[in-house]
C-alpha cells in the first residue's frame, strides 16, 4: 500500500458533502478521503480508458491527477472517449479532458503535460506521481511505461482493450510482476491490430478504466485485494471474466533478479517499428501512386479505368467512391479476389483504393506477383475526401 | 498413444513428449504475442521449451491486445 501522508490534509466543508458517501463507508472514512486528496496520479493518455478512469478518479477526490496526452479529439474518438464532447472535435484532448475533469470537481488539481511520453521525459514525468495508470494505445509507450514504473518503483495500473476484449492488472506492485514478465519481447509490427483498424466496442474501455480507477483506489487507500499476479479478463461478447495467476518472472529482463535493462531504451527501436516503416517505404517505392484529384480527372475524361475498393464491406457500405467496386484484401490474399480483379481489369487500366493507403498496396503487392499491374490511390478514400468530394464521410 | 489435455476449455491431443513450444506450433499461435497459464499457474517463457505436455493438463493461453 501507498499510504500518503495526510498530516497536513484538511477538508473543507465542501468536500465533506461532496464525499459523504465515502466517508460513511468503513473502509474509506475520513482518513480514506483524506489519503485519497494526499494521492497523486498519472494518466499515461486521455483516450478510451483514460477518460472514464481519470472522470472517476476526479470524482472521488483524488488530489493531483497528471493527464500526458498530445493528441486532438477526432469525430471518431467520441464513440467511447466520453471526457470528450462534440465541440472539442480539432481542439487539444488535454484541454477537453482538464475542462471536463475541472467541472467535475473543482478540488481536483492537474497537471497538464501536452507531449509525448519518450525515453527522455518519462522519468522526470513519472517521478512525482504515487501511480501510474497506463492507458496508452501503442506498444512501445506500454514498454516504456513498464519500464519507468519499474525504475522508479511505481505501481503501474494496466488496462488494454480490442474488438469486445478487455485486459486488467496491476504491475509492478508489492514484489508483483511487470509487463515485460508476461511478454519480455514485443510482438512483430502489424500483427496485433490496434482499435483504429480492428474496431472496438464504444463501451468496453469504459468497463476496462473504471477497473483500473479502482484498483488505483484501492492502493491508495490500502483495502482490499487488488488485481497484483492476476490478469483479469473480460469478454464482453459472452459477458464473462476470467482470470490468469501471474508470477514475477526472476528471468525478466527489466524487474527478474540479474535485470539487463537498467535505463530507458529507444523503445520504437525495440518494437521494430523503424524497421517495418523502411521496409513498407520500400515496399511503396516500387508501387505506382495515383492522387485522388488525378483519379477524378481520369474519371471525369471518361479513361478506361476499373477503381476497386479493397477494404471490407461494411466500410463500403458506410462509404464509397462512386463507380467502384469491391473486392476486400482477405479475398484477394485467400485466392479467390486474385481471379476477380482479373475479370474485373480485363484490358482496362486498375487503380486499388482502400481507407488510407495501406491495404490497397499489400493487395496490389499480391496482385503483381501474379502477373496484374496496378496504380495504389494515395491516402484512399480519405484523400478522396478531403481533395474532390467532403460529402463522402471518413470511416 | 496421445495425450489429451485442455486448451481454453477444449480437449487437444497431442504426442506423448510434446513440448508447449511444439503445442503452439502445431496450434499455429505466434508466441510472442502469449501469456499460459498451465494448471492455474503462469508457464514463463523460457519454460516453454523445457515443459512437456501432460495427461490431464489444463492450459490457458491469453493473446496480447494492445489498444487503449
Amino acid at each position: 500500500m501507498l499510504n500518503p501522508d495526510t498530516t497536513t490534509i484538511e477538508l473543507s466543508r465542501d468536500e465533506l458533502e461532496r464525499y459523504s458517501r465515502h466517508l460513511i463507508l468503513p473502509e474509506v472514512g475520513l482518513e480514506g478521503q483524506k489519503k485519497l486528496k494526499a494521492a497523486s496520479v498519472l494518466c499515461v493518455g486521455t483516450g478510451g480508458l483514460g477518460a472514464p478512469l481519470t472522470m472517476y478518479l476526479a470524482a472521488a477526490g483524488i488530489g493531483r491527477i497528471g493527464l500526458v496526452d498530445f493528441d486532438v479529439v477526432d469525430a471518431s474518438n467520441l464513440q467511447r472517449q466520453i471526457i470528450h464532447g462534440t465541440a472539442w472535435i480539432g481542439k487539444p484532448k488535454i484541454d477537453s479532458a482538464t475542462d471536463r475533469l475541472q467541472e467535475i470537481n473543482p478540488h481536483l488539481q492537474i497537471d497538464r503535460w501536452p507531449v509525448r511520453l519518450s525515453s527522455e521525459n518519462a522519468l522526470d514525468i513519472c517521478r512525482d506521481y504515487d501511480l501510474i495508470i497506463d492507458g496508452t494505445d501503442n506498444f512501445p509507450t506500454r514498454y516504456l511505461v513498464n519500464d519507468a514504473c519499474v525504475l522508479l518503483g511505481k505501481p503501474n495500473v494496466y488496462g488494454s482493450i480490442f474488438r469486445f476484449e478487455g485486459q486488467s492488472t496491476v504491475f509492478h506492485y508489492e514484489d508483483g510482476p511487470c509487463y515485460r514478465c508476461l511478454y519480455p519481447e514485443p510482438p512483430p509490427p502489424g500483427l496485433v491490430p490496434s482499435c483504429a483498424e480492428g474496431g472496438v466496442l464504444g463501451i468496453l474501455p469504459g468497463v476496462i478504466g473504471v477497473i483500473q480507477a479502482t484498483e488505483a483506489v484501492k492502493i491508495i487507500l490500502g483495502i482490499g485485494t487488488t488485481l497484483k499476479g492476476r490478469l483479469m479478463l473480460y469478454d464482453a461478447l459472452n459477458m464473462k471474466f476470467r482470470e490468469l495467476k501471474l508470477r514475477r518472472n526472476p528471468e525478466c529482463p527489466v524487474c527478474g533478479d540479474h535485470p539487463t535493462v537498467t535505463s530507458l531504451i529507444d523503445y520504437e527501436e525495440f518494437c521494430g517499428i523503424p524497421q517495418a516503416r523502411a521496409e513498407e517505404e520500400k515496399a511503396k517505392a516500387t508501387l505506382q501512386e495515383i492522387t485522388a484529384t488525378e483519379l477524378k480527372q481520369l474519371l471525369d475524361a471518361g479513361k478506361d479505368v476499373v477503381v476497386i475498393d479493397v477494404r471490407n464491406p461494411d466500410e463500403f457500405a458506410a462509404a464509397r467512391i462512386p463507380g467502384t467496386t469491391l473486392v476486400p484484401l482477405p479475398k484477394i490474399e485467400q485466392g479467390p479476389g486474385i481471379e476477380k480483379v482479373r475479370s474485373l481489369v480485363n484490358g482496362s487500366a486498375l487503380v486499388l483504393h482502400c481507407r488510407s493507403g495501406m491495404r490497397s498496396a499489400k493487395a496490389l503487392q499480391i496482385l503483381q506477383s501474379v502477373g496484374i499491374e496496378g496504380i495504389n490511390l494515395k491516402g484512399g478514400i480519405h484523400a478522396w475526401s478531403d481533395e474532390v468530394d467532403p460529402s463522402v464521410p471518413k470511416v | 498413444m496421445v495425450e489429451t489435455v485442455c486448451v481454453n476449455g477444449e480437449e487437444r491431443t497431442f504426442a506423448p513428449g510434446t513440448t508447449v513450444s511444439a503445442m503452439l506450433a502445431q496450434l499455429a499461435l505466434e508466441p510472442r504475442l502469449l501469456v499460459i497459464e498451465r494448471n492455474g499457474d503462469i508457464l514463463h517463457r523460457q519454460d516453454w521449451q523445457k515443459t512437456t505436455v501432460a495427461p490431464g493438463d489444463r492450459f490457458e493461453i491469453v493473446t496480447v491486445v494492445g489498444g487503449g
